[in-house]
């Protein structure tokens, strides 16, 4: 039982915990963007596959590290453009085309893996993003260390946040992305498209998505394999309802959630095999539905989200 | 640009989408059979012969649509209902758990009572399984396709924990996998020798009965409605709840069955690999179907076509059999575009 | 041009030729006119004349079919608002294009800034928002948040969203329907401030007392066609009223009828708080066999709350119901049905009728479980087709078939429909929400025959409407509801139509 508390006070755990909430901060920082703006995104499991095997492919072929975050992001925002092209103007079904995405985008990125690389049997690694400590900052005891002494990767999911929170509450931009999701009549009143806003969004947002599965591939597990994302797509959409639509709450929520996968994962060592693997295994599944069961009932959601809109209409 | 509703379509150009809709997915294989070095025209040409080119591929073609079937009318009727079941995969698992729990000797029974039993105990985990993301919608406002994916992953888990734990086999080898169903509870083939079974059979008798329902009972106007518009069936007294909840029952009740009839008719047991995500490509067959049950039939045996000729296919020209997930996830998509077209047009001022 | 103010300035604004059709509606025909700098032109015209189909047109929402909008002598490119707001052209909606979310700041400023400034200058914003509401008497916080604004208060926003670009020209769609007889006064006030400082307005209504009261020109909308121009000043409302409709108006006839037993009766029920209008706070309310009381009020004062009571959608909180005599249990929609209630909804499209569903299908949806309908579970396809096509024929509902999806039909053919369905069963309580808003001149005194129908034949009836000519003519009582609260009753042609507006101002105690 102590042993069980005394991992909360470990730096390594919390090294861990934010290292397991960086992709998924990634992820949830683009769904929020989609939904904001009234677009709900379920293409976001598969855009994470793209994004894993994109950014770890052009590293396996010779690219640079951010080359291989950057074709992941444009990979991303591609299938984010097949989304919304689906979804805004011509007001096709949120759910069904979400789930198309998803299944489009993993199979086509098994197609591609599986023409790359035909004849190998464990996944071949690269050479990931190294932890780059801050100096000073990363001295300071379990805290600085858990933030400080991480990858590049993880320094800019953080930034991410910073930015859409930005964007979203201080800009003009955030103003019309705020306004499309809650009532896009006001948006289209005032000049501005709402598709052109809501198609963005929907781009910008899935770019960050794949951001979020190249972290898997790039500086977590160092190689590309079959189902790694492993549900974490539809974890996040269940963060962002968790965070209320906010990016501060969303980001509170990813550490809150990383750091209790973390702690199972440790207390599954612990348990020295009483309790089957797949019971701590379960737990953030579990959890999520938990999450949004909590928070459902009080939940604002964006007034306009996936609520297609069409010109002129009010 | 807007859209516009068109008025009633002619028969003809009712046909004419879903043609272009499979035009449009061959186009996107061909484009990915060129980037494998294959040649487009005897790419398809292996994977129609794989799919129906002789007694064996077609055998094996149907075989692999039961499953499909089931889960495409779960989808089909969850989704007339509007509601987003996504959650076929993790019923399916269930109701395999469930024959394999009552299957393997626990109820010594003659056939004639036993399968009906399993039948019916699947079907009721299924359902609630289903139950349960349907009552967070209901009473929680929690959006079900969120529950029901994340429920998938809780319940391989659970599978997983099961076939290393009680239900595994002590014959097995060590691996995770249950033991054989007795030969009570196994559905018999159709065909002394072959692999097609009963489970296609029932499989077909569930889609009449759903295409019954849907179109002759009170339940089936009642979920029409209440997909079309609750809040119009809400005003004119239509138990909105109450039917999204009957519609949950239904729909977790059929994929359970997909289940069942993997494991009683083909397998023989449980494995993690018991389905190959069936209850996502089920999405797949209830949407190039119109959610239509009788559509489901020819929409799961076009997929499982796909499926099976694309594994022969790919064996003898090299290509990736996941060319097969590609097309069929692109059908979809280009299937509910035209769809849309069919209904609207696109004025462009 | 007779009428035109003197002034020797170009037009603001000239729309010539302008048609727009819809399928094979002409929404607007051939419509020109002209606006000059500092006027008040109303745009008259009965709900489906045209008038929110050209503005739509001149704001750049559509694209117009033929002709050419001139503003300040330039002409507008068609279909972009960017270039009608950049002319100068503000439009009010008459639903508000207003973000909840947002503050009052944020909305007006949204789409002012170039989106891709990285910071959005709320300083300059904040003044130059006070000042504006300081010059034109729109006070309101710019930090409030617009879900928590009233309604009179988020038209004030409006108004300064359209103020913050520099609008010249200022249309403003039914501005009063959702207003208070009091904020309408007030909104008048800062219409003429805005006309005195050089702007012009279009204000668009199917109010002849508004139109009276505000415009200095007054342009009269029929079926898409410009029907006439009239100077204000020059003109009387029997003649507006005789352009608007192309026809004498004839007031329905009324034919005198003994008020039979109370049917329904409702004893200080109130109802909890939902949504954006006001609960009941103990109503109480009977209807008679053989009348129709009329309800006024403005909007969201607790008529949603009534009529979904009276429906079955909602159940008191307190207080009690007796329906001929007896005390109501287990109140729901079903309950509500058995119990011999017919409901005509406010809005036909979102809540009477399912579009993507038949006409079969859409009538039989209160009965469907009778035993007319359906036996075991099973639906009598048959006896249902045979129901529509006789609602069909006796409601004179223009349809393809009984097959066709409602969505196809026409706003009056649906009404009909809606009409039926509630109508056949003999319904001894009736309940009709707005039942004509919306509806051409046709459809409206085919609706209201249909209630005076109903209540020759014994019926009790409950008219709720915005509309108060509506109320006057049919009403053998009248309620004004404000605030969740009943006035006391009056009989046909006791109080004024400037009585009443007092009352739906909330002055109940006062008049009481």
């Amino acid at each position: 039982m102590e042993q069980a508390l005394e991992i909360l006070f470990t730096a390594s755990f919390w090294v861990a915990a934010i290292r397991i909430a960086s992709p998924l901060i990634f992820a949830t920082m683009g769904e929020l963007i989609c939904e904001r703006a009234g677009v709900l995104n379920l293409g976001i499991e598969g855009i994470m596959t793209v994004g894993a095997f994109a950014g770890w492919f052009t590293v396996y072929s010779g690219g640079d590290l951010w080359t291989g975050v950057a074709i992941a992001a444009l990979a991303g925002a591609m299938f984010g453009l097949l989304h919304a092209t689906l979804t805004v103007p011509l007001g096709l079904s949120q759910h069904v085309v979400g789930i198309g995405i998803t299944l489009l985008a993993t199979s086509l990125t098994y197609f591609t893996y599986r023409l790359a690389l035909p004849e190998v049997t464990s996944p071949p690694k690269i050479e990931p993003f190294q932890p780059l400590p801050i100096p000073g900052l990363s001295q300071i005891p379990v805290v600085g260390e858990a933030l400080f002494a991480q990858t590049p990767l993880t320094y800019l999911a953080f930034a991410t946040v910073a930015v859409v929170a930005w964007v979203l509450y201080r800009t003009p931009l955030g103003l019309a992305m705020r306004a499309a999701g809650e009532n896009p009549s006001a948006v289209e009143a005032q000049g501005i498209s709402v598709t052109g806003i809501r198609m963005g969004a929907v781009m910008a947002g899935s770019a960050l998505m794949a951001v979020g599965g190249a972290f898997l591939t790039m500086s977590a597990f160092n190689s590309f394999f079959f189902e790694m994302i492993n549900g974490r797509g539809w974890i996040c959409i269940a963060l962002v309802v968790f965070g209320s639509w906010r990016p501060g709450k969303a980001l509170l929520g990813a550490i809150l959630f990383a750091a209790f996968d973390a702690y199972q994962i440790r207390l599954q060592q612990l348990s020295g095999g009483v309790v089957p693997y797949q019971v701590f295994l379960m737990m953030p599944y579990v959890l999520s539905i938990l999450a949004l069961v909590l928070v459902a009932r009080r939940a604002t959601y964006p007034k306009a989200l996936m609520i297609p809109y069409q010109k002129g209409e009010r | 640009m807007r859209l516009e509703p068109k008025p009633a379509p002619s028969l003809a150009a009712t046909l004419a989408y879903p043609v272009a809709a499979i035009a449009a997915t061959l186009v996107v294989a061909s484009l990915l059979v060129l980037a494998a070095g294959a040649s487009p025209f005897s790419v398809f040409y292996l994977v129609a012969k794989g799919a129906a080119g002789s007694q064996f591929a077609l055998l094996e073609t149907l075989t692999r649509a039961t499953p499909l079937i089931f889960t495409g009318l779960a989808v089909a009727v969850a989704f007339r209902a509007r509601l987003w079941n996504i959650g076929a995969e993790a019923q399916l698992y269930i109701g395999a758990v469930v024959t394999v729990v009552l299957g393997t000797g626990a109820l010594p029974l003659p056939s004639g009572l036993l399968i009906p039993i399993i039948i019916v105990a699947a079907m009721a985990a299924g359902a609630l399984l289903l139950a349960g993301p349907a009552v967070l919608k209901t009473r929680f406002g929690v959006d079900e396709v969120v529950t029901t994916l994340l429920l998938n992953f809780i319940v391989l888990l659970f599978v997983s924990m099961l076939l290393e734990g009680p239900l595994k086999d002590p014959m097995g080898l060590g691996w995770p996998q249950s033991s054989k169903v007795i030969a009570e509870a196994q559905l018999p083939r159709i065909i002394q020798g072959k692999r097609l079974h009963y489970g296609f059979v029932l499989a077909l008798v569930a889609a009449f009965a759903m295409w019954v329902v849907m179109k002759k009972t009170v339940l089936g106007y009642e979920m029409r409605a209440v997909g079309h518009n609750p809040e119009a069936a809400r005003f004119a007294g239509i138990p909105v709840n109450r039917v999204l909840m009957k519609t949950a029952l239904l729909s977790g009740g059929l994929a359970a069955l997909a289940g069942f009839s993997e494991v009683a008719g083909l397998k023989g047991n449980l494995t993690l690999d018991l389905s190959p995500g069936f209850g996502y490509s089920g999405i797949v067959v209830a949407m190039l179907a119109m959610l239509n049950p009788l559509g489901v039939v020819a929409s799961a045996i076009f997929v499982a076509g796909i499926f099976v000729g694309a594994d022969a296919m790919s064996r003898a020209a090299g290509v990736p059999s996941y060319i097969a997930d590609v097309m069929v996830a692109t059908a979809l998509l280009s299937m509910v575009t035209a769809i849309l077209f069919s209904r609207y047009r696109v004025r462009w001022r | 041009m007779s009428y035109t103010s003197p002034t020797a300035e170009p037009p603001v604004l000239r729309l010539s030729g302008i048609t727009k059709r819809f399928g094979a509606l002409t929404a607007n025909d051939a419509i020109s006119f002209e606006l000059n700098k500092g006027e008040v032109v109303a745009l008259l015209g009965e709900n489906g004349a045209g008038k929110t189909t050209l503005m739509n047109i001149l704001f750049g929402h559509y694209v117009a079919d033929e002709g050419s909008i001139e503003a300040f002598g330039q002409t507008l490119p068609p279909g972009d608002p960017k270039a009608a707001l950049a002319a100068g052209i503000g439009m009010v909606h008459q639903h508000f294009t207003l973000a909840d979310n947002m503050t009052v700041l944020e909305n007006i400023a949204l789409g002012t800034e170039s989106l891709w400034r990285p910071r959005l200058d709320r300083a300059s914003a904040r003044t130059r928002i006070a000042k504006l509401a300081a010059d034109f008497g729109l006070a309101v916080n710019p930090d409030a948040r617009v879900g928590a604004l009233s309604v009179g208060e988020r038209q004030r926003v409006e108004i300064l969203k359209a103020l913050y670009r520099d609008a010249r020209v200022l249309i403003l769609d039914e501005p009063t329907a959702v207003l208070t007889p009091a904020e309408t006064e007030a909104l008048f006030r800062t219409l003429k401030m805005l006309v005195a400082n050089g702007l012009s307005i279009i204000f668009i209504s199917h109010k002849l007392g508004e139109v009276m009261a505000v415009s200095d020109r007054v342009l009269v909308l029929r079926s898409g066609r410009l029907a006439g121009e009239r100077a204000t000043a020059r003109t009387t409302r029997q003649e507006l009223a005789a352009l608007m409709v192309g026809q004498e108006v004839k007031q329905p006839a009324v034919a005198p009828v003994t008020r039979g037993e109370a049917l329904f009766v409702m004893n200080d029920v109130s109802t909890s708080a939902r949504g954006a209008g006001a609960a009941l706070d103990q109503v109480s309310l009977t209807l008679f066999a053989g009348e129709i009381v009329g309800l006024a009020g403005v909007s969201g004062n607790g008529q949603a709350a009534l009529a979904g009571l009276i429906a079955g959608a909602e159940r008191p909180v307190s207080g009690e119901m007796l329906i001929a005599g007896r005390a109501v249990a287990n109140w729901s929609t079903r309950a509500a049905l058995d119990h011999g209630i017919a409901r005509i909804p406010e809005d036909r499209h979102a809540v009477g009728t399912i579009g993507d569903m038949s006409v079969t299908e859409n009538v039989i949806s209160e009965r469907y479980r009778s035993a007319r309908f359906s036996r075991h579970g099973f639906l009598d396809w048959k006896a249902a087709r045979n129901f529509a096509e006789g609602l069909i024929r006796d409601y004179d509902v223009k349809c393809p078939s009984p097959e066709a999806r409602i969505r196809l039909l026409s706003g009056g053919n649906m009404q009909k429909l809606i009409l039926g369905r509630a109508l056949d069963p003999d319904p001894a309580i009736v309940l009709a929400n707005q039942p004509a808003r919306g509806l051409d001149v046709g459809a409206v005194a085919y609706v209201h025959g249909k209630l005076l129908e109903a209540r020759a034949r014994g019926a009790a009836v409950l008219l709720i409407s915005e509309d108060l000519d509506e109320i006057m003519a049919l009403s053998d009582r009248i309620l004004v509801i404000s605030k969740g609260r009943l006035s006391a009753p009056s009989a046909r042609g006791e109080r004024t139509i400037g009585e009443i507006g007092e009352l739906m101002a909330g002055h109940l105690e006062r008049a009481a």
